[in-house]
């Protein structure tokens, strides 16, 4: 099926199949990812949410048994092309994961890891990026005086929160949240959830998230997946109140899953 | 017929029990041991061992070239064999995943590893003692050297395993290319890890004596030329151990002694550092 949205797509998936050796993962997935707009990708474990979420980065290509067949356009140039080179296409599309990820190294060199990769900047210019990334994630207050203090020291939340910061840092214009929430406690899943509503003004989002509450919160657009197919794909609004399949419905109201 | 809950106990102190008796007869023997170094080496341990050379039988004399001799050649051993070891240990974690090279790696290393350090002493006899006709510091460090690779390889390799994959994920989706990754993501996170083996590693070859038996031999005399014949502790106490003078055996128990104290020190040492650092990540 193929899904339509109104906003001007950033990434269109066509014909989209995954392999983890012979095993297929994503059957065939389309569908568009409006631009400035959380899209959130639900369905019960194992369904390929978050397998097709990391299609996006390539993130499988570490792994030599997986593959992808099909295409993903990201403004029109199809980044599964081997020609994409892969630095490249990272630095358009970050990714946060769902167990926070600090480096071994201050919260400060965290953040200038990422930047330092495309970017020479000066000190100055370093630390206002810096500055820029940790207020953007919500984080600059709690941590402007500790910058040169390990980021492994930070509570889970607040770690999650340097992760988004050292992502947003170089300036992608994607960003991918796996299950961004699910390791953390209820408050810094609202921090994180009330970042996610300000972070779209600038980046476009897609979120794989266990938590179908969160996704009616967070997401314009909703996805979703069972079984490696995209089951349903429309408005957040509409999936959730008037799913148009009848799986879907049964997995939002609980009946399954 | 007891109840089950009478029965769980039972079989627990009985365990319990076992168990204890288990411990205490391993730390039986370690500290009897330990009680027969202190006893017989402290008395021998006096600030003349560390101020003059071994001596002949029958004169006064302290270890201190034997001494020099064990740390230079740990030392060169050392700084020969951990960046070898952390090199392959890092292959094997982290380009290991795929191919024939890697399984083979580590199957050799795992041989080398349980290897008697008596081959390891002939091999090195083999190859370079009997080409350059002289025993010497340098065949010394070497073969202890050889004993150092596998061990480093292997902490190196369990250690990085040990870095959660999600780590090397996050670093990659920055656009990280892979060796800066591993430089500067996984081998900082398992640093703890590896410098603790370095650390056991260090402590395994100074007290090796068979490889040194073969290669450095040992010298009577004052030498820092690492090309010559070279005293150190592990021949030292083999021989004056063995010798029926009772200065010389005094001489011995001394240098057990240090020996015993310097690894213990170095154990400790590994592990205070590998749990400080264990608990900051």
């Amino acid at each position: 099926m193929i899904a339509e949205n109104t906003s001007s797509p950033k990434i269109i998936v066509k014909d989209l199949s995954f392999y983890y050796g012979n095993y297929r993962a994503l059957k065939d997935i389309n569908l568009n990812i409006a631009e400035k707009m959380v899209t959130a990708f639900i369905g019960p474990s194992g369904c390929g949410k978050s397998t097709l979420l990391r299609t996006f980065n390539r993130m499988y290509q570490l792994y030599p048994k997986q593959k992808a067949t099909g295409e993903i356009l990201l403004d029109g140039a199809n980044i599964l092309d081997n020609k994409q080179d892969l630095n490249t296409l990272r630095a358009k599309i970050g990714m946060v994961f769902q167990k926070p990820t600090p480096f071994p190294m201050s919260i400060y060199d965290n953040i200038a890891f990422g930047v330092k990769l495309y970017e020479s900047l000066s000190r100055h210019d370093m630390d206002e990026r810096i500055e820029w990334a940790l207020r953007k994630a919500a984080l600059w207050t709690e941590v402007k005086d500790k910058l040169k203090q390990s980021g492994t020291g930070l509570s889970g939340g607040q770690q999650q929160r340097l992760c988004i910061a050292r992502a947003i840092a170089v300036k992608p214009q994607v960003l991918l949240l796996d299950e961004p929430t699910s390791a953390l406690d209820p408050i810094s899943t609202a921090h994180i959830e009330k970042l996610i509503d300000e972070l779209k003004e600038d980046f476009t989002i897609v979120i794989v998230t266990h938590n179908m509450q969160q996704a009616a919160r967070v997401s314009d657009y909703t996805a979703y997946m069972y079984l490696g197919d995209l089951i349903e794909f429309g408005d957040t609004s509409v999936v959730f109140t008037n799913p148009k399949r009848k799986e879907t419905e049964d997995y939002i109201t609980g009946r399954f899953g | 017929m007891l109840s089950l809950y009478t029965r769980r106990r039972i079989i627990n102190i009985a365990g319990l029990i076992i168990s204890v008796l288990a411990m205490a007869f391993g730390l039986f023997w370690l500290c009897w041991i330990l009680w027969t170094l202190l006893e017989n080496g402290l008395p021998a341990l006096t600030p003349v061992v560390f101020s003059q050379m071994t001596p002949p039988p029958g004169s006064d004399g302290g270890l201190l070239n034997a001494i020099a001799g064990s740390l230079m050649m740990t030392l060169v051993g050392t700084l020969i064999g951990t960046p070898i070891g952390i090199l392959a240990g890092t292959y094997l974690a982290e380009f290991g995943q795929r191919g024939w090279l890697a399984p083979i790696t580590r199957f050799i290393n795992d041989v080398l590893l349980s290897a008697p350090s008596i081959v390891i002493g002939l091999f090195v006899y083999e190859i370079y003692v009997v080409h350059v006709k002289h025993f010497s510091g340098w065949a010394g460090a070497l073969a202890l050297s050889i004993i150092v690779i596998p061990i480093v390889i292997r902490t190196t390799e369990n250690m990085l395993r040990l870095v959660p994959t999600t780590l090397r994920e996050a670093a990659a989706a920055l656009g990280a290319p892979q060796w800066k990754i591993i430089n500067f993501v996984t081998l900082r996170a398992a640093r703890a890890g590896i410098i603790t083996g370095v650390m056991l590693a260090i402590a395994r070859i100074s007290g090796e004596t068979a490889p040194l038996l073969f290669t450095a031999l040992n010298n009577q005399f004052w030498s820092s030329n690492m090309d010559q014949p070279m005293a150190n502790l592990p021949v030292v106490i083999f021989q004056f151990a063995m010798s029926p003078y009772e200065d010389w055996q005094k001489l011995a128990w001394a240098g057990a002694l240090l020996i015993t104290l310097s690894v213990l020190t170095l154990n400790i040492l590994a592990r205070v550092l590998f749990r400080q650092r264990a608990t900051t990540h």
